[in-house]
């Protein structure tokens, strides 16, 4: 990396992490608001279900209701630790 | 039948009050007869920012408790023609604004208007889903950082549930993006979100971007729209933002850091 570079890609860094936070965030709050009202609170649960035998992130479970149609379809997404080999 | 568009952003300070007054008279300017009308109750200032202040007798409030009716209230514009301005209320009661009340006086206007331009308070509070609730579109004034494009989501899920539109099963209202006090120079050095970033995390179809400019600033100083000014960066990015709410295709302009000549790169910043 040459010395312009290095000066380059840390200012790159705030635009870019501010976009990285939005996104999270924004989404967190679209499953809140779009969703049935037990949602969060399933979301909570699944999560200690979870911790009970693998020790996640508190983001590492994610949910999401999409609609197709008349048909209802529930995503779950569990992000499992890196496993130490 | 009047079209009702709501000026709105959730976060406050953002341009709503600029771009209301704005795309108001640009409206006017092309021949459609534009009301444009304060909901900010206890604040006012839409009226500064059109330079009508002197000019205000009676307000929203008097003409929804019948103190006043709208011929009386209305403030036309020297300036456009077809341009008229419903200056809020200072009234420190925020219950003033009733539903019943604005539906007549909107419909009111309706009979007589193109283009109602409603000027939402910040906040999602009661002004704020007042502003909103009759809508038939919305534009949503967003600057590109992390609080003001939070916030602008919060208000499409509300743009999507609580309007009159969506409560009578038709579906959210369409809500168009308008990113201000954009800054080409800072997007470029990586430290400002760009209208790309903004566009992708909000998903919804882009009105315009609007730079930030000191014209904004001088013209409210004067009391006169920015779009009039047309020298402008600022007006002539709100003349573009105008014609393509009304159809018009236009590109967009102000997006990238002006090149230079040789003495700007030897002694610019
Ligand atoms: N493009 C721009 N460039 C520079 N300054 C701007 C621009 N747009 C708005 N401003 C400035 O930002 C400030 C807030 O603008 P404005 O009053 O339109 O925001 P608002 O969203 O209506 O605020 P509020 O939420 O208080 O009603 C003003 O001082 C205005 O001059
Ligand atoms: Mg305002």
């Amino acid at each position: 990396m040459s010395f312009f570079d290095y000066f380059r890609s840390r200012k790159t860094r705030s635009a870019q992490l501010a976009k990285e936070r939005l996104q999270v965030i924004v989404a967190r709050e679209r499953v809140h608001r779009d969703g049935p009202d037990y949602l969060p609170r399933l979301q909570e649960e699944i999560l200690n279900v979870i911790r009970k035998y693998v020790q996640v992130d508190e983001d590492a479970v994610s949910i999401q209701l999409e609609r197709d149609g008349n048909c209802e379809v529930l995503e779950l997404n569990v992000t499992l630790p890196e496993q130490r080999v | 039948m009047a079209k009702i568009v709501v000026v709105t952003s959730g976060k406050g300070g953002v341009g709503k009050t600029t771009t209301s007054a704005a795309i108001s008279t640009g409206l006017a300017r092309a021949g459609h007869r534009t009301a444009v009308v304060d909901f900010d109750v206890g604040l006012r200032n839409l009226d500064l920012i059109m330079g009508v202040e002197r000019r205000v007798v009676y307000d929203f409030v008097n003409v929804i408790n019948g103190d006043a009716n709208l011929k009386q209230t209305l403030i036309r514009d020297k300036r456009v023609d077809g341009l008229y301005i419903l200056p809020a209320s200072q009234t420190r009661d925020k219950d003033a604004l009733t539903t019943e009340g604005v539906e007549r006086v909107l419909n009111e206007l309706s009979e007589d208007f193109d283009y109602i331009i409603c000027d939402s308070p910040a906040g999602i509070e009661r002004g704020a889903l007042m502003a909103a609730y009759f809508a038939d579109e919305a534009i949503v004034v967003t600057n590109p950082e992390v609080s003001s494009v939070r916030d602008s989501d919060r208000i499409l899920g509300i743009l999507s549930s609580k309007t009159r539109h969506a409560e009578q099963g038709n579906g959210p209202i369409p809500g168009r993006l308008l990113l201000t006090r954009y800054s080409p120079e800072r997007v470029a050095r990586g430290e400002m979100l760009s209208v790309e970033d903004v566009q992708e995390i909000l998903a919804v179809d882009l009105l315009g971007v609007i730079p930030e400019s000191r014209a904004v600033l001088n013209a409210s100083n004067a009391g006169t729209p920015v779009i009039l000014d047309e020298d402008s960066d600022a007006g002539q990015a709100y003349a573009d933002a105008a014609a393509r709410f009304l159809g018009e295709e236009r590109e967009h302009r102000f997006l990238d850091v002006p090149r230079k000549g040789l003495f700007g790169r030897l002694f610019g910043s």
